[in-house]
């Protein structure tokens, strides 16, 4: 019935990382078999393999060549690909509490004239979905979120917008995301979440991986203050679920 | 205690170990030194671990002065301009520097970055596991900036040098920009054959406005074969991107961890430095190798990091008599100075 999976490409980033590229474009079951061999070669990783950077379509392998020969690391990586294209883990299911009123959601005016929505439908179609973390770039604790309703899908601005404090809830270019660290941006803030995604001096600094799933919960301002002051003692406000699948 | 005081400090002066490394996966650019290879052998010449906290100095310049004892130091700065208390130095120089004596470097004639190892360990606390400071993200180093006026740096286990200053033997870092090494890829098929033999041939210039970040090539653009957006992936220091208006960008220290154009070629981990010490309106060429080529540069790199740095005393024919007096050999003359 099912096909053998399709074989990876395998590219080279200089003589010390290798691109598995399981596809081209933004597709959760590409997703999947990226995070799958990430969760193989986690879970047994050969001597001189440095760091693992899961993206929407790639896992980039970053290793010691002086340790780890190329070959050998390619004939491992063909084989736990070939027999890899299910996450072997649970899904973990992440609930952010989410403010989108004033002072957070600062641009909700501005997404519900460019969708034609309501902001209170704008808050309401956004806390519906549920959204799956795809990976971390761009800037510390940066997470890329997929599952933006397509009510939602309004390009990003031509030129940033000020910075926007930490933790704000973005949407732009068909995309969600959380952003941890305060900085110009050209995606549009609808809210903040006092749940601190990333924290520097925290062990651990992060506590959501690539693959999981969020909601956000919609919380009113003066929760949110409450529940920052919980986070910044110490304790989590993000709540945790597990599932198989 | 003992401690690094720094008098003047110009921008873009950092302290960076070898890298914030296994936090890619989360965002976290490695930042660590634009040259790896001289932040390494001055660490070697300091006889500290080769990824040791150092002051990475660049064209601004830096200006410092032991407090509470005396410091052995390695500065290597190839291009740069050193003194201490007014006397000339070599520009790769193994020196002790005593409380009440200053040391400047300055911006030579070449030269992008130069570093300055302690004999000793800079106590700053790590972040992530790393003192690299990434300024972008404000982490590591000291308060996530860059040095300044009146910033002091604590020295644990400081180790006094032995004694006159003594000129570092590192012939492997004289580099020649002319042959940058690269492996294509790992976009290299967006672009067709034609273009990659032109990208190849150059030639290129680097422009001023790179820092840590990145390194901008001016030439004649390159045209893209299949567009010049892709869906972001993983990079590495050294990426080559080609965004859309075709002039090739060299992802450094300090890039980010993820990017969306694609990457016609990577610059070889041994010759990182080579481009980064390149000035800007200065040209450079690129060779391509095979990724055995690149692994064969990496081992005689190590192989040269684990010998020691060899020391030869500083000849009296390459300096003013200045120079000689700072030397303390007229005893003194240098206790009037203290």
């Amino acid at each position: 019935m099912s096909a053998a999976p399709d074989e990876p490409r395998l590219l080279a980033a200089g003589e010390a990382a290798l691109v598995v590229e399981f596809g081209s474009t933004v597709d959760p079951a590409i997703s999947d078999r990226v995070l799958a061999l990430d969760d193989a070669l986690g879970a047994d990783p050969p001597e001189g393999l440095r760091e693992r950077v899961p993206t929407y379509r790639s896992l980039m392998l970053h290793y010691d060549p002086l340790v780890l020969d190329r070959a050998a690391l390619v004939e491992r990586v063909r084989a736990l690909a070939a027999g890899t294209t299910e996450r072997a883990a649970a899904t973990t299911l992440w609930t952010l509490p989410c403010c989108y009123a004033a002072p957070h959601g600062e641009d909700i005016s501005q997404v519900a004239e460019r969708t034609g929505l309501s902001p209170d439908a704008v808050v309401a179609t956004h806390a519906g979905a549920t959204y799956r973390v795809y990976m971390y770039g761009f800037a510390p604790g940066f997470a890329y979120l997929g599952g933006l309703p397509k009510a939602l899908a309004v390009p990003r601005r031509a030129s940033p917008r000020p910075p926007h404090p930490a933790n704000a809830v973005v949407i732009g270019g068909g995309l969600a995301a959380v952003a941890t660290v305060p900085m110009p941006t050209g995606w549009y803030v609808i809210g903040a979440t006092p749940s601190r995604l990333y924290a520097p001096e925290r062990d651990p600094s992060f506590f959501v991986g690539a693959g999981d799933l969020i909601r956000f919960e919609p919380v009113d301002a003066a929760a949110f203050d409450a529940l920052s002051a919980r986070e910044a003692a110490g304790e989590p406000v993000a709540r945790r679920w597990e599932s198989r699948t | 205690m003992t401690a690094l005081v720094i008098a003047a400090a110009g921008p873009g002066i950092t302290l960076q170990d070898g890298g914030r490394h296994g936090y890619l996966r989360y965002g976290i650019t490695a930042a660590g030194p634009m040259d790896p290879l001289m932040h390494a052998t001055a660490n070697r010449a300091a006889g500290n671990p080769l990824d040791a906290t150092a002051i990475e100095i660049s064209t601004g310049g830096v200006t410092l002065s032991a407090e509470g004892g005396a410091i052995g130091l390695a500065l290597i700065a190839p291009g740069f301009r050193v003194s201490l208390d007014g006397a000339a130095l070599p520009d790769r120089v193994a020196l002790t520097l005593e409380p009440g004596r200053t040391l400047v470097v300055r911006a030579g004639e070449a030269g992008s970055w130069g570093y300055l190892a302690v004999s000793g360990r800079i106590a700053v606390a790590p972040v992530l596991g790393s003192t690299a400071t990434h300024t972008r993200s404000g982490l590591g180093g000291l308060d996530g900036r860059g040095l300044s006026a009146g910033d002091r740096l604590p020295v644990d286990e400081a180790r006094s040098g032995d004694g006159a200053p003594h000129r570092l033997v590192t012939p492997w870092l004289d580099r020649d920009p002319r042959v940058i090494r690269v492996v294509l890829g790992p976009q290299d098929d967006y672009f067709a054959a034609d273009q990659i033999a032109a990208f190849l041939a150059g030639p290129w210039t680097i422009s001023p406005r790179g820092d840590r970040m990145a390194c901008f090539l001016d030439g004649t653009p390159l045209m893209h074969a299949k567009g010049h957006d892709i869906v972001s992936d993983g990079v590495v220091m050294g990426a080559i991107q080609v965004p859309g208006n075709g002039l090739p960008i060299v992802l450094m220290a300090d890039r980010q961890s993820t990017g969306g154009y694609p990457k016609i070629a990577t610059v070889i981990g041994p010759d990182l430095g080579r481009l980064a010490q390149v000035r800007g309106g200065a040209q450079i060429g690129f060779r391509q190798v095979a990724v055995e080529e690149a692994v064969a540069a990496r081992r005689a790199e190590r192989d040269v990091l684990r010998q020691p740095v060899t020391r030869e005393p500083v000849v009296r024919t390459d300096f003013a008599s200045d120079f000689l007096l700072g030397l303390n050999l007229v005893g003194g003359v240098a206790d009037g100075r203290a």
